[in-house]
């Protein structure tokens, strides 16, 4: 029996290990020659959340911590009237993005982590505001997660836009992941889908009950904190952090439920598993998922010419490997994965600027613009 | 001598009351066990052996006999260069928001867990003495 016993833990030890060991392609390579280099645009902030531009010479930098500097001209000032940012665990202040007719309207729309509501702790709250020298004015809270929990994990977000006058934000499983993810009355492992003036979508896919949280537009999320429009397709593309492996890119549908915790390629951080499965009818498979976790924040693709061979692609920083990871993609299949910006550190946000450039939030550094040699 | 016994105890515990509540070691450590899971597994592993060179080992550290110093890193962060068992790191762990009972739990379960074993209890009052 006892030999049984042994046996049975060897096997599962070693079913762990494989699973754990198993690398999914494409590798990820060195470029055998680096043709860019780069500058920093603004330094000495800990670790640059959100970044949107205002103009070629302008934007606005997120720091976790709760400040939000407005950047001119590589000048960085403070700016004034931010709500109340809850700064623990992994939240604080998170993203910034300008409107899609911010031209016209000036609003800008950052998420953060809001101790707001009646129970202790916080969730994530999207604001949208606007800026006059230097201040926060007309800020207004569009909507607050809910139930507040004093858990430091997963409160997303990242804000990203279509052509059809709807905004997308995310809101992680708040360290929860047996109770909301998989729950649509509930905030929480969600993808939320708004108008831009804050209100909801009437033909949003969760309306017809009242019971629900009908600004949700899909669930079944661990952590999203990389959300871009595809620049062709125009539909959303995000990247959630998975456990220990299993980190996913998905492509957003209306409705459709992305599986977390049912099923993922990726276990506890102890190293027991969560679940046998990794597929199940009714659950999205992602486009393409790492193992081993890269930890990835920030998402991007690069559109202009200033890159020829980088056109088309998508980039994707890592916090734990601390590089910007560049994946190049064929017909909805990942081909081709390179480290950019080796051993840079953690990298948590990836941008294209208004003039075409990358520009990349990088921890304890600040944002950098990738130049290249010619 | 009954009745007696019993206003002694009762003054006794008054007076244990309201200089601190200070909860049981025992459940300071399972709350502090959680708190190490939510807030510091995910750099620091689960069998507090850190990642080589990005995050130290809290696992028989050596850094973690100058209490003091351990509580400030948790308390207001650490950032630039440390040694923790002669090796060198050069990192930016960020303070997490914990509050000052919270510290102490999560004190309390690092100095009792994989292999480390202090007899010292960490207080909220022991935290909150500690400044910037």
């Amino acid at each position: 029996m006892k030999r049984k016993i042994h046996f049975l833990i060897c096997s599962l030890a070693m079913l762990s290990y494989s699973c754990d060991a198993q690398e999914n392609g494409p590798k990820i390579q060195t470029p055998s020659t680096i043709d860019y280099s780069y500058e920093v645009v603004a330094d000495s902030i800990d670790i640059p959340w959100g970044l949107t531009f205002l103009n070629d010479n302008e934007f606005l930098v997120t720091e976790k911590a709760g400040i939000l500097y407005h950047v001119v001209d590589g000048v960085k000032k403070e700016v004034e009237g931010l709500p109340p940012v809850y700064a623990r665990g992994q939240g604080g202040l998170l993203d910034v993005a300008i409107a899609p007719n911010y031209s016209k309207t000036g609003i800008i729309y950052f998420t953060t982590s809001s101790p707001l509501g009646e129970e202790k702790g916080g969730h994530t709250a999207l604001y949208s505001t606007q800026l006059e020298d230097n201040k926060l004015i007309n800020t207004k809270l569009l909507y607050k997660g809910d139930y507040n929990t004093k858990k430091g994990q997963h409160w997303g977000s990242r804000i990203s836009f279509d052509d059809q006058g709807h905004l997308y934000f995310s809101i992680g499983d708040r360290g929860n992941r047996e109770v909301n993810p998989q729950d649509i009355t509930r905030d929480g492992g969600k993808i939320y889908r708004l108008n831009l003036d804050g209100s909801i979508p009437t033909d949003n896919p969760f309306v017809d009950n009242d019971n629900n949280r009908k600004a949700i537009y899909s669930y079944g999320h661990r952590n999203p904190q990389g959300m871009v429009t595809h620049p062709e397709t125009g539909k959303i593309w995000v990247h959630e952090h998975g456990p220990r492996g299993g980190d996913e890119i998905n492509v957003i549908e209306a409705g459709k439920n992305y599986g977390w915790p049912v099923i993922t390629y990726g276990i506890n951080y102890s190293g027991t598993p969560i679940t046998d499965i990794t597929k199940k009818e009714g659950l999205e498979q992602p486009l393409y998922y790492w193992l081993p976790s890269i930890a990835p924040s920030g998402m991007a693709f690069s559109t202009s010419d200033i890159y020829p061979d980088w056109k088309g692609d998508l980039f994707v920083g890592s916090l734990k490997f601390e590089y910007l990871e560049r994946l190049e993609i064929q017909n909805n299949k990942v081909v081709k994965r390179e480290k950019v910006l080796d051993s840079i550190g953690r990298v948590r946000n990836v941008e294209e600027g208004p003039d075409g450039y990358l520009y990349v939030g990088v921890e304890g550094k600040g944002i950098l613009k990738i130049i290249p040699k010619s | 001598m009954r009745l007696l016994f019993t206003i002694l105890i009762s003054l006794l515990s008054g007076i244990s009351f309201s200089i601190y509540q200070q909860k049981p070691l025992e459940q300071s450590i399972e709350d502090g066990k959680e708190i190490y899971a939510d807030f510091c597994l995910q750099c620091h592993m689960a069998k507090g052996e850190g990642v080589k060179n990005a995050f130290p080992p809290l696992a028989k550290s050596d850094y973690l006999q100058d209490i003091d110093k351990s509580i400030h890193a948790i308390k207001f962060g650490l950032k630039g260069p440390i040694k923790v068992n002669g090796i060198a790191y050069n990192g930016n762990m960020i303070n997490q928001g914990l509050d000052e009972e919270e510290i102490a739990d999560v004190m309390n379960y690092i100095l009792r867990s994989w292999g480390n074993s202090y007899d010292l209890i960490i207080t909220e009052e022991k935290v909150a003495s500690i400044e910037k």
